[in-house]
């Protein structure tokens, strides 16, 4: 997808750049304290900072302490780097958008007059007019005309999109262009809080919020650093103690201040704490990378969590035109009589429907298009009263006149009624009953009635061609626990065909935006979560409804008004990966969660020895306690400087990890909770013992304790 | 360790779990309102109690309204206990003729009894009247266990209601608890106690002649109904100081047999029951798996420590502080069941176990009293960590966390955390200062890593609630009477409120179906997860605090130092 390639890379020089300037800017205290364990870093870093200072003027200088201060500043800085580096990306995004909202000159309709006047100025309900070459000014709806629309500047698609007034393309968005032609339009948002406003305030992350599992989260984490700051904090006095207990002198000590806050550093979740707020960034990059904007990060989770997919059958689970299969003639009709009419009727029919009959005609009976203009035939184009379309031929050269009409039963029946031929309307009836039975809707298909000159030719089946590899799609969806509803505006047959044919777990035909509300809360009632994706305006209420809302960029703006995601690629099938990547943003979360906490085993090992390694020696340096050292570090100080650089350092390495999110594969919850608790909780046990271990060899060799 | 006492915990473990259903199914019934074998008796004795007291049984509580009958009605119990000790000389029933008991140590009682730890800082027969024991501590034996099993059936009702308002009423299922479960299991094991030679009497102390021309004071009194309860409501107050290693107080291996696994009984019959409340007897085996899996654990380790060869002593297996009718195994045993069940009973003094199986007891403490547990509480106890659990873990399969269908969110998560934080932070703070004031050291009787155990111990068992101690401490002073109180108090009720109000947050939840995408937590795979977070939330919580107490211990004994 292209989309991507145009988003920034994971580390993009100037991103990082940015980053690393606001990883200081984000060392004010109101900024820190937002993240309670990320704080207590920091409190704990001024407190060493303060010994530090403290023993340098009393002329004391304790490489030890310098370099644990060293350390815990790192600590604090590579979280706020991972903040910086998740933000950034999305600030660059921000940026190039802003410099589309240049200052743009509205032509505005005052009373008939036209008068140019400021973009900024514009009112809801002021009226503009838009010619080629012109940016629309603001957000709003076409009243009068068509015209193509560049909208790249957003969508970061080239093919110009067509605007026009009335039915479910009318929305407008500022900083697009009109290529072509000329529209009227009606302004619906004030400036500054046009779309364009709010998507740059969303990939800048300017009025992030917490999410309410963020929230969740943060909890839990402050609560273990409550815990392990009561255990730190209780250690003192045992160790007072013990020491008395065995007999030693106060000075021997090995419980100094920035020991203890090295401890605390070392135990509270810092790793999962430091990126916490770079995952939920990132989530929501993600989706930006994907060509969707979501209004929240609360959408973004919520999506992890949908049961139900309402999915629109056109587009998203068929290929969205029907396509001509079969001639089934009449009795007595042959069917090289019926494709040819059928054909003629088609020639000026330009929809993918009208056109591929022509082409099963010219396949099954090498009949070529003829030139209409050269028969004087008047095409009679599809019209929403009439629901058929056709070809009068008039009589030339020794032929009689012919009229040609195609259309649904329905259509064909009113239009025989009309033309006072009822005779033919049993005996059509009949026709179709002993033609097909109900063999056509049954398949999935619909039938198209053809008659020449009132009298019934026959039936040509028109069927809808569901989408390679969405059966897969759906299957991988089920084993995730999410059930498929396709809706269609078909009948009931017709749609059991197809959602048989594309294997949806169940389907709503003759769909009404009623029904579709309907339909989501009776699955809201029973505590299910749903996602759909529409475009039109009565989408809307449904798209308000639904838990994750997704409205399509092509949609009409009270459908992006009532969702909480827009889609600016309008592509029906992004709803999948829209799930895909909420569930792997809460994936992420849970796993670095995990792997914070199983880490602290091997930070107990590395620290708890060190600490206590002379107490109650009876003969010689070590005490018993030193056999808790199953790592073997070489000196107490070198093992918590190594526990303190490996805190740190992980914060680091796990950015990308953090940025990306984790591997993701649409399984079963019980394979996918396997695969993360074998990774991430007994890999979170296992690699700080050797992550330690490697870093104390190297503080050894470089002789820095 | 011979075979005759594999066999022994074999027959244990294989009584518990084929009582567990059993007694879980008939609890079901009765806290569902059902009809059992009891009912007709039972029944009219408790209309009649809703009726005196003004309750209408149908009317249903919000979650405040539960924390407030609650707290009221243990406010109550207190009051009386605790004037009643100190009035005990000019009440009945007192032939020993024993003063009123001092106001720090009444109040640390009174506060013990309540909270279903039965800390004792008196000596029984010493201390207390025979009617101060019969209609103050064994009353409050009943209803502390009860209270425990109320707070249990709301939270259960929380966690499969949906969008409701209400968690039950506090004065039903207490009714219920005492009358149809407590008094029936109490009375059928007094009974048989009663067969194996518990004292069941009014007689004063009898002052015998020995052989040798002394005189020996031997402890009588109406021991037998308090000893059921006090095994069956995992209170664990012995009626003799010496508690079950007294031989008038526990006679015979069957007499020990019969209260070790009283002991277990109702905590583990509850996840039985639980699992038919909420509808998935599979969600009631995984807790009790989960449970199993941490009893059998320290239960191996504390035998292999005591089996082991100890280098200062020169033996395996030693003998001392343990009670020679019963021998190491049975004593490592009910060591290792009244710890993890909160019940604070002992045949063998914790005192002398080994340094590692004085560890495992005073871990199984630590954890937060959910292997087993008390009764009600343990269950409850463990769902905070089942909580946990489904919220770290279940994230990691893409979706927010939720349990039985319903979502943990930032409320549940903070009530849950405050739950398990409370405890901890009374037995790491409490034993901290008690380091390091002489009001707390004064009453040390060890010296070395082993007097700190000693503290952490008696802090531990006031915090969870368990109430065995240590010994070698000295309790009864103002300064552990008045701190352990207070830590009674907090490891009591600082764990019940928050667990209410999450039933209360719970009940008023949608309930998601279950789908392929949802977090099992009625699998293997959950077992281990959650024996996990147990071990390593309460590991990493007292890991130091242990290393400096019996871990270094232990090393120190292996290195043949001892202090």
């Amino acid at each position: 997808m292209d989309s991507i390639k145009k988003s920034p890379k994971l580390f993009d020089q100037a991103i990082i750049l940015r980053a690393l300037v606001d990883t200081f800017v984000k060392l004010d205290p109101r900024w820190q304290i937002k993240n309670p364990v990320m704080f207590v870093v920091f409190l704990g870093a001024i407190l060493t900072t303060a010994t530090v200072i403290h023993e340098l003027t009393g002329g004391k200088s304790d490489m030890f302490n310098i370099q644990i201060t060293f350390w815990l500043w790192l600590t604090a800085l590579f979280a706020n780097f991972a903040e910086a580096v998740a933000e950034g990306r999305g600030k660059a995004q921000a940026e190039s958008l802003r410099k589309m909202r240049t200052k743009t000159v509205a032509r505005r309709f005052v009373n008939g007059q036209e008068e140019k006047i400021s973009a900024t100025e514009l009112k809801v309900g002021d009226i503009v007019v838009c010619e080629a070459n012109d940016v629309i000014p603001g957000d709003g709806e076409v009243i009068e005309g068509i015209a193509s629309v560049d909208e790249s500047a957003i969508t970061g698609e080239s093919a110009p999109v067509i605007r026009e007034s009335g039915g479910d393309r009318n929305a407008v968005t500022s900083g697009t262009r009109v290529l072509s032609d000329k529209i009227i339009i009606r302004i619906t948002s004030e400036p500054g809080n046009t779309f364009l406003d709010r998507m740059i305030a969303l990939v800048e992350g300017a009025k992030r919020r917490k999410t309410p599992n963020e929230v969740a989260l943060t909890i839990l984490l402050g609560a273990l650093t409550i815990i392990f700051l009561l255990v730190v904090v209780s250690l003192l006095p045992f160790d007072i103690y013990s020491e008395k207990a065995a007999g030693m002198m106060k000075s021997h000590s090995s419980l100094t201040l920035p020991v203890l806050v090295a401890l605390l550093v070392c135990l509270a979740p810092t790793t999962i704490g430091g990126l916490l707020s770079a995952i939920g960034i990132s989530g929501m990059d993600r989706l930006i990378r994907h060509n969707v904007l979501a209004v929240s990060g609360r959408a973004v989770e919520a999506a992890g969590d949908i049961d139900v997919l309402l999915l629109d059958k056109t587009g998203t689970i068929t290929l969205g035109n029907r396509m001509a299969m079969e001639f089934v003639p009449a009795p007595e009709v042959t069917e090289e009589r019926l494709a040819d009419a059928a054909q003629l009727a088609s020639l000026a029919d330009e929809t993918p429907e009208g056109r591929s009959i022509v082409v099963l005609a010219k396949r099954d009976f090498g009949l070529r298009g003829r030139n209409i203009k050269e028969l004087g035939a008047r095409f009679v184009p599809f019209s929403a009263q009439t629901q058929m379309s056709g070809v009068d031929i008039p009589a030339m050269d020794g032929r009689s006149a012919r009229s040609i009409r195609k259309g649904s039963l329905e259509a064909i029946r009113a239009y025989l009624i009309a033309n006072g031929a009822e005779n033919q309307v049993s005996s059509m009836s009949m026709h179709v009953t002993q033609m097909i039975g109900t063999d056509i809707a049954w398949s999935g298909g619909t039938p198209l009635v053809v008659i020449e000159n009132l009298e019934i030719l026959g039936l040509i089946q028109l069927k809808d061609v569901v989408k390679g590899g969405i059966k897969e799609r759906f299957e991988q969806l089920r084993a995730m626990g999410i059930r498929t509803v396709m809706i269609t505006g078909d009948n009931q047959l017709t749609a059991a065909s197809i959602a048989a044919e594309a294997g949806v777990d169940d389907f709503i035909a003759q769909a009404t935006p009623e029904t579709k509300l309907q339909r989501i809360r009776e699955e809201q009632a029973q505590g299910r979560l749903i996602a759909m994706i529409g475009d039109g305006t009565n989408d809307a209420p449904a798209l308000a409804q639904a838990d994750v809302g997704v409205a399509m960029n092509t949609g009409t703006q009270a459908a992006r008004e009532a969702g909480n995601m827009v889609d600016l690629d309008s592509n029906p099938t992004k709803l999948i990966e829209i799930v895909e990547i909420g569930k792997q943003l809460l994936m992420t979360r849970g796993a670095l969660t995990t792997f914070s906490i199983a880490n602290d085993v091997a930070k107990y090992f590395a620290i708890l020895p060190a600490l206590f390694a002379t107490l109650y020696a009876v003969s010689g340096a070590n005490g018993p306690l030193a056999a808790l050292n199953i790592m073997k570090l070489a000196s107490p100080q070198s093992a918590v400087l190594s526990a303190v650089i490996f805190n740190a350092l992980i914060i680091i390495a796990l950015i990308p990890l953090a940025l990306r999110g984790i591997a993701y594969r649409p399984r079963g919850a019980n394979a996918i909770l396997l695969r993360n608790v074998m990774i991430y909780g007994i890999g979170g046990l296992i690699v700080p013992f050797l992550g330690i271990k490697v870093i104390d060899i190297l503080v050894i060799a470089l002789k820095l304790a | 360790m011979h075979l005759h006492e594999v066999v022994q915990i074999v027959l244990y473990l294989f009584f518990l779990l084929a009582l567990t259903p059993v007694l879980g199914l008939f609890m079901a019934k009765v806290f569902n309102g059902g009809h059992t074998w009891l009912t007709p008796l039972l029944r009219p004795l408790e209309k009649a109690i809703y009726r005196l007291a003004g309750i209408d049984e149908n009317t249903e509580m919000r979650w405040s309204t539960y924390v407030w009958a609650l707290l009221i009605f243990n406010f109550i119990g207190f009051v009386v206990v605790f004037v009643m000790q100190m009035i005990q000389d000019k009440l009945p029933l007192n032939p020993q003729k024993l003063p009123g008991v001092s106001m720090v140590l009444a109040f640390n009682t009174a506060v013990s009894f309540m909270t279903n730890t039965n800390w004792q800082s008196y000596a029984g027969e010493t201390s207390l009247s025979y009617f101060t024991q019969m209609l103050g501590l064994t009353v409050q034996n009943f209803l502390s266990a009860a209270t425990g099993v109320a707070v249990l059936l709301a939270l259960t009702r929380g966690l499969t209601r949906r969008s409701l308002q209400t968690i039950g009423n506090f004065w039903v299922d207490l009714v219920r608890t005492t009358l149809y479960v407590l008094l029936p299991l109490a009375f059928i094991l007094a009974i048989l106690l009663l067969g194996q030679g518990v004292v069941q009497t009014f007689s004063p102390s009898l002052h015998i002649q020995t052989l040798e021309s002394h005189t020996q004071i031997i402890p009588l009194g109406p021991a037998a109904s308090q000893i059921a309860i006090k095994q069956m409501g995992t209170n664990g107050g012995g009626f003799f100081n010496a508690n079950s290693s007294y031989p008038l107080e526990n006679p015979t291996p069957l007499s020990n047999f019969f209260q070790m696994l009283s002991l277990l009984l109702i905590p583990a019959a509850l996840t039985y029951t639980y699992g038919i409340m909420v509808n998935s007897r599979r969600q009631g085996w995984v807790i009790f798996a989960a449970m199993m899996v941490l009893f059998l654990m320290g239960l191996m380790v504390s035998l292999w420590a005591e089996y082991g060869y100890n280098p200062v002593t020169g033996i395996a297996g030693s003998m001392e502080g343990k009670e020679v009718r019963f021998g190491v195994t049975n004593s490592v045993l009910w060591a290792t069941a009244t710890t993890a069940a909160s019940n604070g009973s002992v045949n063998a003094m914790h005192d002398s176990l080994s340094p590692l199986a004085g560890l495992v007891a005073m871990f199984n403490i630590m954890l937060g009293e959910v292997i087993f547990g008390g009764v009600g509480a343990g269950l409850y106890g463990m769902l905070i960590f089942v909580i946990i659990t489904v919220f770290i873990a279940g994230l990691m399969v893409g979706r927010t966390p939720e349990y039985l269908g319903k979502k943990i969110e930032a409320f549940e998560v903070k009530m849950s955390m405050l739950a398990v934080i409370a405890p901890s932070l009374v037995i790491l703070v409490f034993s901290a200062i008690a380091c390091v004031t002489d009001a707390g050291l004064s009453s040390l009787g060890n010296k070395g890593p082993h007097g700190l155990s000693e503290i952490l111990y008696a802090f531990s068992s006031a915090g969870g609630n368990n109430g065995s101690a240590f010994a070698g401490l000295n309790a009864n002073t103002t300064f552990y009477n008045i701190m352990l109180g207070i830590a009674m108090l907090i490891g009591r009720f600082a764990v019940i409120v928050p667990v209410l109000a999450i039933a209360g947050s719970m009940a008023n939840k949608k309930n998601a179906p279950f789908s392929a995408g949802t977090f099992q937590t009625d699998n293997a795979t959950f077992v281990v997860l959650l024996v996990a977070i147990v071990i390593i939330v309460g590991g990493l919580t007292f890991f130091p605090a242990l290393s400096l107490g019996p871990i270094v211990e232990h090393l120190l004994m292996l290195a043949g130092h001892v202090f």
